[in-house]
Parts: C-alpha cells; structure tokens; sequence
C-alpha cells in the first residue's frame, strides 16, 4: 500500500462518514456541517484523480456558494424566526432495501467488468487546455450554460423587486 | 526547492513534504501574528497619540508575547447553552483555511509549499472554509451578537469575492498564469517590470496598462479589506454594536486561534497583492547576491524582500483601520455592487482590449 492509497482512503472515509452524518443527524445544522467535509472529501479525490481545476470549483462553488446558501437558510429559518425544524428517517427498511440494491448492482459491474486500464497523464497546464476547450469545442454550451445563468439571475432580480414594490404599495 | 531537499533529506517524500509544509507556520505565521498585533497595538497608539504598550520588555516588544503566554494558561470554557461539537471545531476550521492558503504562497524561488498551477484560484478556493467556519462559530456560540456577525460577515465576504475575482482575473488575463511562483519569477530585476507598472512587456502597451493594473489592485485591495473583516468593513465585529461578533463567546486558546487567523489572513490577501502587482519575491532594485557573487545570498535575499513587502502592506491595512470610520450594512453593500463591480468589470473589458494588441 503506498502513501497514495493511504491518502485515497482517507478522503474515502471522510466522505462516508461526513456523508452518513448529513443523512443520519437529527439536527439538521449538523447535516449541513457536514456537508463541508464531504465536499472537502471529494475535492481531495479529485486532486488525488489529477483533476485540480475540477477539485478547486468544487470548493469555490459548493462550499463558498450552495453550502453557504444552505447553512444561511437553515439558521435563518431555524433560530431566529423559532421555527423547530424536526428531522426525522422515514420508510427506513424500503430505504435500506433500495440503496442496497443499487450498492450491490455497482459493486457487481465494478468487479465483473473487465477495465480497461490506461496509463496515467500527468497534464501540466489543466486551466489552458480547459480554456482552450470552451471557447472552441464546447463553445455553444458554454455559451448556453452562460445564458441559463443570466436568465436564473434575472429571475431571482425581479422576485426581489415584486416584493419591493408590494411593501411600498402598501405604505402608500 | 527546499520541499525537495527536505524529501531526500529525510529519505522519504511524505515526511519530507509534511516537514517543509509546517515551515511557514512556525517560522512565519506565529512571530508575525505576535508582532503583527505588537505593530496594531502601536499603530494605533501612534495615531491616537498615545503611548501604546511599553511595560514589558525594551518599548514593550515582549507585551504579546506575554499575552500569548497568558492566554495559553487559560482555561478552556465552552459555554454551557452552547453547540459543543461545533463550538470547538470553527477555530480549527477557520484555521485550516487561513493556513492552507499558505501552501500556494511563493515565499521565494526555492520556496512555495506546492507549485500548482492553479495558484491565486486554490487561494480563493481554501479561504470559502474560513467562510463556514465563521458560521459555524457564530452559530455555535448560541449568542444573538455572535449569530448576527456571522451573517454579517459572510455576507460582506461572499459580496466581496465578486470584485476581488474580477480584479485579479483581469490582471490574470495580462500576465497568462494563475501559478504566483511564474507570476513572481516574469517581474525580474527591477521595480519597473513588476504588474503594477504595466510588467516585463515593451512597447507602448506598457504604458497603457499602467492606469488600468492601478485601478485593478486597488479595487483587490479594497475588497480584499472586507474579505478580512477591517475597518472601514468592520461591521462584522463592530465593538460598538455586536461585543466582538462571531468569536463574543470565544475564550483562551480559541480566542487566540481566530486572532492567529485573522492576522493571517490579513498576510495572504497582502501577499496575493505582492505576488500579482508588486513582483512577489523579486528585489526591486537588484540583489546583492549577484553583485557580491555569493548566490546563497540571493534566495534569503527573495524572503526578505516578501516577507517585507507583504508586511508593509499589512501596515497599510493597520493605517487605514485607525484613520477611517466604519461604514453602515447599506453603504458597503451599494459601495461593492454599485461602485467596485461595475468598476471591475469596465477595468476587465478595458484590460482585454488592450492585450488584443
């Protein structure tokens, strides 16, 4: 086992573990604490796959900004307004049941398949060629993906400014 | 490279790494937050006129030093109506951000924790756990003032990225490297080839990157004020209205992780300036290695000139602390979303038109 499998495992066992704690907390803060660790925990396994760009958005956008989102939507909801959030495991022998059979089927196709193994590719620059790639060959979805974007922000914009004008509507 | 060195020094990668890893910690962060709270302490007593601390030690050199030492003593108390899991692991969280983005500083060519090509864009990364370690620190004190600076300040820090990205994607565009060692390594020789000053470029494209580089590092350096929660963008620990804000319930050797913290991350953002606009560890004018002709010289010579310029900076956040007043919640977000985007983004359309050429 070299050092590199020890580090593999390691993230393997934070994420489970940080997984299992979203899913099993009662309090739903904790869920959303650990959240951190999983994304940490992926992030390392795609450093560890050679993916660096890959693993330093993950961070950027799933730590810096959804989980962010998510932690400021459970503590406004939670403490302030005093609303008890209970959370609760429902139907949890058809989960198990469910869960187990997708865990086996991707188990069974991880051993019986015969992998093809490629040698692996130390890229040296990832950003240029990632750059490269989406202002040419991926350059209308990027283009696309862009415009969703645009089109989500104008939305959550115009929320905004509909309850703005209902409250002042109101004071008049 | 030292990590290297360290490696075949000790016979094995790992340890090697893991050795020259806890080098800027010990070496750099410790004595640098103690001084660096020395130099506040001081900053502010000189522009308030008084005298500052002067009791321990010769002009009071050894007064945080003692501070630490107290604190250390502590006792460690967590509150009794507090979160306790989460109470005791935010310092540690808020820690591991700071100091993981030591990993991708240059702090000379034979030294920079790990040469990844993703440099500035790693930093950014690391520093969102800072973020959640606020909340988590907030929320975990089970304290209305806590909780309100911990929205406080993750509001101001998520606002803030924006035009801190921007800011350095546009000087990013120029230079065509988000690795801060190449970064650090174009600027070579003198003060006129640093980013600032328009780079190691010729011609005529030079002097029309000057004003637009300008504008881009003061526009990361006003944001980068707010990234670190200082005045003028102290609203998230506002004395006056919030105790201390997120880290009120915080006592002993916690307290003292998020002030190491803090003043950490008052070096990065500093040191991310240097890197990009002020020729990282590169001498402004020369080494005195090459002219001796002693070229061991030349590598502490690059530390120095770093760790100098980086501090001067961090001084320069001092001074601005003690000389302007906070702003209210309403003007810092209209001077971020009003004033530093629309500016970024006009200084990144301006500073792409100019590399076309």
């Amino acid at each position: 086992m070299t050092t590199y499998d020890l580090i593999f495992y390691l993230f393997a066992l934070i994420i489970l573990v940080s997984a299992f704690i979203v899913v099993a907390a009662r309090n739903i803060i904790y869920s959303a604490f650990s959240l951190l660790f999983t994304f940490f925990g992926v992030a390392g396994i795609y450093v560890l796959l050679n993916a660096d760009f890959i693993a330093v958005v993950q961070v950027i956008i799933y730590v810096g900004g959804i989980l962010v989102l998510i932690i400021f939507g459970v503590m406004l909801t939670n403490k302030i307004t005093e609303v008890e959030i209970k959370t609760e495991s429902f139907q949890v022998l058809p989960s198990i049941i469910i869960s187990g059979i997708i865990g086996g089927t991707l188990v069974a196709i991880f051993t019986k398949t015969n992998w093809k193994v490629a040698e692996p590719q130390i890229l040296d620059k990832t950003v240029t060629e990632i750059g490269r790639f989406l202002v040419s060959h991926y350059m209308i979805l990027f283009e696309l993906a862009g415009i969703i974007l645009l089109v989500a922000l104008i939305g959550s914009v115009m929320i905004a400014r509909k309850e703005k004008l209902e409250t002042e509507e109101v004071e008049k | 490279m030292i990590p290297d060195y360290l490696a075949e020094f000790f016979g094995n990668k790992f340890i090697g790494y893991l050795i020259a890893a806890a080098l800027p910690l010990f070496l750099w962060i410790l004595p640098y937050a103690l001084y660096a709270v020395y130099a506040e302490r001081k900053v502010s007593a000189f522009m308030q006129d008084r005298i500052g601390p002067n009791r321990v030690g010769p002009k009071g050199l050894f007064q945080t030093i003692a501070d630490i030492l107290k604190l250390i003593q502590k006792e460690d108390i967590v509150p009794a109506s507090a979160d306790k899991p989460l109470f005791v692991m935010a310092p540690y969280v808020i820690f591991a951000g700071t100091f993981a983005a030591f990993a991708a500083l240059p702090f000379s060519s034979i030294y920079i924790g790990s040469n990844i090509n993703l440099g500035v864009f790693y930093i950014m990364a690391v520093s969102s756990f800072s973020v959640v370690g606020i909340l988590m620190a907030g929320w975990a004190g089970n304290n209305k003032y806590s909780l309100y600076g911990a929205m406080r300040s993750v509001a101001q820090i998520v606002s803030y990225e924006v035009p801190a990205l921007l800011a350095i994607v546009s000087a990013v565009m120029v230079i065509g490297s988000l690795n801060l060692n190449e970064i650090s390594e174009m600027q070579t020789a003198y003060f006129w080839n640093w980013w600032i000053f328009g780079g190691p470029v010729v011609g005529i494209k030079k002097f029309l990157l000057i004003i637009p580089m300008t504008i881009a590092f003061i526009i990361f350096f006003i944001a980068s004020l707010a990234e670190v929660n200082r005045t003028p963008f102290d609203i998230p620990e506002a004395e006056s209205e919030l105790v201390a804000g997120f880290h009120t319930e915080y006592t002993g050797m916690k307290f003292a992780m998020f002030f190491l913290a803090e003043y950490g991350n008052m070096f990065v953002v500093s040191a991310i300036s240097v890197s990009i606009f002020f020729g990282g560890w590169q001498s402004p004018f020369g080494y005195l290695g090459n002219s001796l002709g002693i070229s061991w010289l030349i590598p502490v010579e690059q530390v120095f000139w770093f760790l100098f310029k980086g501090s001067l900076l961090v001084l320069v956040q001092m001074w601005l602390r003690w000389t302007l007043p906070r702003l209210r919640v309403d003007q810092l977000m209209t001077v971020c979303w009003k004033y530093l985007t629309p500016y970024a983004f006009i200084n990144l359309v301006l500073i792409g038109i100019i590399t076309l050429f």
